[in-house]
């Protein structure tokens, strides 16, 4: 596993839709390269013939029926969002 | 003798008899909190004129009261939504998210007991960190000693029942959330089997880890609290649909005969010594009980830091993308076109913990890595599961200590993420396994700090484990201190 870079921070920073200032890239950098690092300590274990675990429960996909209820109204559902216009939430433009 | 020393039976009984009124447990609540709360810091909103109106009502009803929760005053983490009051995870990103459009089922489900919310509790900025440093607000500090952390991430939970503010709380535990905060400010904390209780309206921090639990005073109280939270849900698709055994029954039974395993991953170096002498006076009370303990090995144990913070961390990448501006929480002013107003709101309104686990998330899943990192971490997982599940073969219990340290002070772990990881070292495990366990109050150490007795046992066998600690209880007077700020003399 390789040291993870700057450029690599910045390219997980946008993927992540942060944005982060070169001094967090300083900091990030440092910090996620010695997690990465600490988390090496997993390639001593040999895993080859081990099924991963994605759930601990032997649960199957659990499926409801398809068909319409109540929930919330409309005008709740707007209520929290910082803009809203004509029942639907605003946003800033998409391209400039 | 304060109303708060009394026993959720004990109270149910008082309110009938009409020696105390609901008026009087919620003016107590609210009296403590005024009192207290501005050293200790637990509560992040207060519920108060709603929680004393409904006091009113309650008071009207007492003769149909039928459970022990009734008119009993409660606090709940500010992760899981509460209808109509403001919840905030901790984060300035959900600072402004005052009226949210539903509660969570176990909201819902101690509403329908008419238990009394009287405020919402800080947290390590969702649900991430050991010791409320994360918090996005002031700290929450620990009852017995405020220059040290109650610890995290349920650490205004336990603090409030620590300081006697609330009669229980509810929690939340991803690594130890709930029980390593029990440990710190001596009171009992159950992180349930994975899937017992619904996790509809919890804020998602990791959703194969996360798990909802009771915080009390003791151990009776907690297994009251919990019967009244747990059961199948269909608004949850992880709920398990098991049978619900009375866990009041279990208390009855006693630990003769019980087979204890102490894995001795969790007494070897870097456990401290007071720690240590705690647990094996307790091991030596429940050999005077009939039970016996032998050694035993976890053998991936010092695998599971590792693998947690890659999972956990891929889990909140993915969930915390939630967070945007654009349906609720803060936005910021400071975008010009869509995906900026993304990246500046969520920067903006994360602290810097939730920012790093983004970022370590988003590197682990990301296309390159997810095999090196994620599955890899993965089926460590299923090692550490397998640990747990031999063990169980054999024995009935596991028990050794919830942290390797009583609680450290403010600011003293605050700089090196990995030392404070370390810290959830005990605890961790058991949600990789999604088996249930508890920390009960064992001892305290020198400077009069609580340490915690974790008691672990396998899926779905929450009885076993009130058995086991309520004869601890039984036996022990731990629970009965109380720190300076809980009244204590």
């Amino acid at each position: 596993m390789a040291e993870i870079s700057k450029d690599q921070v910045r390219h997980v920073a946008h993927l992540a839709r942060l944005a982060i200032t070169e001094e967090e890239v300083e900091t990030m950098t440092q910090q996620l390269g010695d997690i990465i690092h600490y988390a090496e300590l997993l390639n001593d274990l040999d895993t080859n013939n081990v099924e991963p675990t994605t759930h601990v429960l032997d649960l199957k996909n659990v499926m409801r029926k398809d068909e319409p209820r109540k929930w919330i109204e409309k005008e709740d559902a707007l209520k929290n969002a910082p803009d809203h216009k004509n029942g639907q939430f605003r946003v800033p433009s998409i391209l400039e | 003798m304060s109303v708060f020393d009394y026993t959720l039976k004990e109270l149910q009984e008082k309110l009938h008899n009409k020696e105390i009124t609901v008026s009087e447990l919620v003016n107590a609540s609210f009296d403590q909190i005024a009192a207290v709360d501005g050293d200790v810091k637990a509560f992040l909103t207060l519920n108060e004129e709603a929680a004393r109106a409904q006091a009113k009502e309650l008071d009207e009803q007492v003769e149909s009261a039928d459970n022990p929760l009734f008119g009993i005053p409660l606090g709940v983490k500010d992760n899981m939504v509460t209808k109509g009051l403001r919840t905030t995870c901790a984060s300035q990103i959900l600072d402004n998210f005052h009226d949210p459009l539903y509660d969570a089922t176990v909201v819902e489900k101690l509403a329908k007991e008419n238990t009394v919310t009287i405020g919402k509790l800080n947290m390590d900025e969702f649900a991430m960190g050991s010791s409320n440093e994360n918090s996005s607000y002031e700290g929450t500090r620990n009852p017995w000693n405020t220059d040290y952390v109650p610890g995290g991430s349920s650490g205004g939970s336990a603090a409030a029942v620590a300081a006697r503010e609330v009669f229980f709380s509810l929690g939340s535990d991803t690594g130890g959330s709930i029980r390593q905060p029990a440990a710190f400010c001596g009171v009992v904390g159950l992180k349930p089997t994975y899937g017992l209780v619904s996790r509809f309206g919890l804020v998602a921090f990791a959703s194969s880890l996360d798990q909802i639990g009771p915080i009390t005073k003791t151990v009776e109280d907690n297994a009251h609290l919990l019967q009244a939270i747990v059961g199948h849900d269909p608004m949850d698709s992880t709920s398990a649909n098991v049978a619900i055994p009375n866990y009041s029954d279990a208390l009855k039974q006693d630990v003769k005969g019980l087979k204890i395993a102490v894995p001795k991953e969790y007494l070897q170096e870097g456990i401290n010594e007071e720690v240590k002498t705690a647990v094996m006076s307790a091991l030596k009370v429940y050999e005077d009980l009939g039970a016996t303990w032998e050694e035993v090995s976890l053998p991936h144990s010092r695998y599971a830091v590792a693998a947690y913070y890659l999972l956990s961390s891929s889990e909140a990448s993915a969930n915390l993308a939630r967070f945007d501006g654009v349906r609720y929480g803060v936005r910021s002013e400071n975008a010009k076109n869509m995906i900026d107003m993304f990246k500046h709101s969520r920067s903006e309104g994360f602290g810097d913990e939730v920012k790093r686990r983004i970022m370590l998330g988003t590197f682990a899943l990301s296309s390159g890595y997810y095999d090196a990192y994620y599955k890899k971490a993965q089926k460590v997982r299923t090692l550490i599961k397998n640990d747990f599940e031999k063990v169980f073969e054999d024995y009935d219990v596991i028990i050794g200590p919830t942290t390797p340290t009583p609680a450290f002070k403010v600011g003293e772990k605050v700089d090196d993420p990995l030392t404070m990881y370390a810290n959830d070292i005990l605890t961790i495990p058991v949600n990789l396994a999604g088996v249930p366990g508890m920390s009960i109050p064992c001892g305290f150490n020198e400077q009069g700090l609580p340490i915690g007795l974790q008691i672990i046992a396998k899926h779905f066998d929450e009885s076993m484990i009130f058995r086991t600690a309520y004869a601890f209880e039984q036996a022990t007077d731990h629970h009965k201190q109380r720190p300076a700020l809980g009244g204590a003399k």
